[in-house]
């Protein structure tokens, strides 16, 4: 089997972006990509792009975006909800790894601000068990990750206040990181008094709508070398599927998905202890709770232990599990389809030592971890990343 | 200034959706029961219910009357709705859990919402909503 190496990074500015359509949009991130690489597009044996779509006009995105950048390759996109970008990375990295291409790459890229707010609000909430859980009862995208909250809160003697540091270290970081949405500091304030939107999580727990672009080349270790001094290679992934409704999860304290993606990422890379393992965890922060349960699944820390992590301080950029140095999905935004790459692009910056002042990690063990789930747990993927050889 | 371009080209979504292989279900509500779908080999029971069996890779169900009886496992409510749902006040929803062990995901119908806690018993009950359509809810048993 091949190894598969990142040898080119591109990351559009995120946020409200009605200043381009979906294929300058991607042209934002695969620009700088080919750019970083040295690669032209005729290198580009297969391009895969994660994207959710129904609230932008494109249905067939990879063949939109692939022809305006100028690809001759084969293509799909790929949906995983909010974890279509780490699919579309799957399907990339393993192209590489069985021999079927030598170099490949993943863009991700979502806009969503090209239909009013409403309706998107509308979109997200129907991805779950559509006629048992939206049809009947109209469920939103917080509220099912509130009904996680709610049991959480109560199992562990934690609070709203505990959330909120979830929040504010991800607005510091999104302040120090020019591709963000959100580049302003919040207080404890700012976060306690917004608006609930559905109880107990409140606007400053949730991730927002965001336009984006990030892209990827990965190229086999037979050629990665020649292409970049600095390959970024992906060690293994882990992946799993949860139950579509709500009602057929054992618990509401944890993702069991995200558990499962772990331990197979995990065994596949060889990590006894991921809490001695990784310079770096780029976690799935679409709501605080999600970020607090995300540190238990990925056994950072104990069941209802992942709260005393935030009250320490541990997951800033110089604690012991330094965790969204690039302000998260919070802060920098999510342009669901785009996440999963901007993930991959954080980690290859991070681990290449090229993140801004103030938010570039340590890297003394060469290894960081993505997690990106999609919907409520309904997907989940765990890559792992690492610079040696 | 942004340029936009205004779509002149609405899009109308409303699913049809097949649901005759759980009619037995629909059937139920309209006579105030609560159906779930039961795998006759294996004797597991599905709610929602399902009208084929992956357990046994096998198709043969029966039809069970769920009891009303439930223990709330988790709640929210929520505050900013989805457009299809402006017409109705904050609601909450709730996952209970029923003694046949299956969990039900509805809406909890209850004045106060300061007095919903997590351990709490509900019924689970028909009713009809203003669209003219039979659905169920939680109601509080306490």
């Amino acid at each position: 089997m091949n190894r598969a190496a990142i040898v080119g990074i591109g990351h559009s500015k995120f946020g409200k972006r009605m200043d381009v359509s979906i294929n300058e949009l991607a042209w934002e991130a695969v620009k700088p990509a080919l750019d970083d690489s040295g690669l032209s597009q005729n290198d580009i044996e297969f391009h895969a792009v994660g994207n959710l779509g129904f609230w932008s006009e494109e249905l067939l995105p990879a063949v939109t975006v692939g022809e305006y950048c100028g690809f001759n390759s084969g293509s799909m996109k790929t949906e995983a909800a909010c974890a279509s970008g780490s699919a579309a990375l799957k399907v990339a990295y393993d192209s590489i790894i069985s021999g079927n291409t030598k170099i490949a790459m993943a863009i991700g890229v979502e806009k969503m601000y090209n239909s009013p707010n409403p309706t998107v609000i509308e979109l997200i909430g129907r991805a779950g068990n559509y006629f048992w859980e939206f049809e009947n009862f109209g469920l939103t995208f917080p509220g099912y990750y509130a009904l996680y909250a709610t049991r959480y809160l109560n199992e562990y003697n934690a609070s709203e206040y505990d959330l909120c540091l979830a929040s504010i270290k991800a607005h510091h970081y999104g302040s120090l990181n020019p591709n963000a949405q959100f580049q302003k500091e919040i207080s404890y304030e700012d976060c306690i008094n917004s608006k609930y939107i559905a109880w107990p999580l409140k606007l400053y727990d949730s991730s927002p709508i965001t336009d984006g672009a990030a892209a990827v080349i990965l190229a086999s270790d037979k050629v990665a070398k020649k292409i970049t001094d600095t390959p970024i290679y992906i060690d293994a992934q882990g992946y799993a599927t949860g139950s579509a409704n709500l009602s057929r999860r054992e618990d509401f304290t944890g993702l069991n998905a995200s558990k499962r993606a772990a331990e197979m990422a995990y065994k596949r890379a060889g990590i006894d202890d991921p809490k001695k393992s990784f310079d770096l965890f780029e976690v799935h922060d679409c709501f605080t709770i999600a970020e607090v349960m995300a540190y238990e699944d990925l056994g950072l820390a104990k069941k209802g232990k992942g709260v005393q992590l935030l009250r320490e301080g541990q997951t800033y950029h110089d604690g012991k599990f330094p965790t969204n140095s690039d302000g998260g999905l919070k802060a920098k935004g999510h342009p669901i389809g785009a996440t999963g790459i901007s993930m991959a692009v954080e980690i290859a910056k991070q681990l290449r030592n090229e993140a801004e002042k103030g938010r570039q990690v340590k890297v003394s063990k060469g290894r960081a971890l993505s997690h990106n789930v999609g919907g409520t747990g309904h997907y989940a993927y765990v890559t792992i990343f690492s610079r040696s050889d | 200034m942004d340029e936009i371009f205004f779509d002149k080209r609405a899009l109308e979504l409303k699913y049809q959706m097949p649901l005759g292989k759980i009619s037995e279900f629909f059937k139920g509500l309209e006579n105030g029961k609560i159906m779930a779908s039961k795998c006759v080999d294996c004797n597991e029971i599905y709610f929602p219910p399902q009208a084929n069996c992956p357990n046994c890779i096998k198709s043969k169900i029966e039809w069970v009357e769920l009891s009303s009886d439930a223990i709330l496992e988790t709640y929210t409510i929520i505050n900013v709705k989805p457009t299809s749902f402006l017409k109705y006040p904050d609601y909450v929803v709730v996952i209970g859990k029923l003694k046949e062990g299956v969990k039900v995901l509805s809406w909890l119908e209850i004045d106060d919402f300061k007095k919903i806690r997590i351990g709490m018993k509900m019924k689970l009950k028909v009713v009809k909503r203003e669209e003219n359509y039979y659905t169920y809810e939680f109601y509080p048993a306490e």
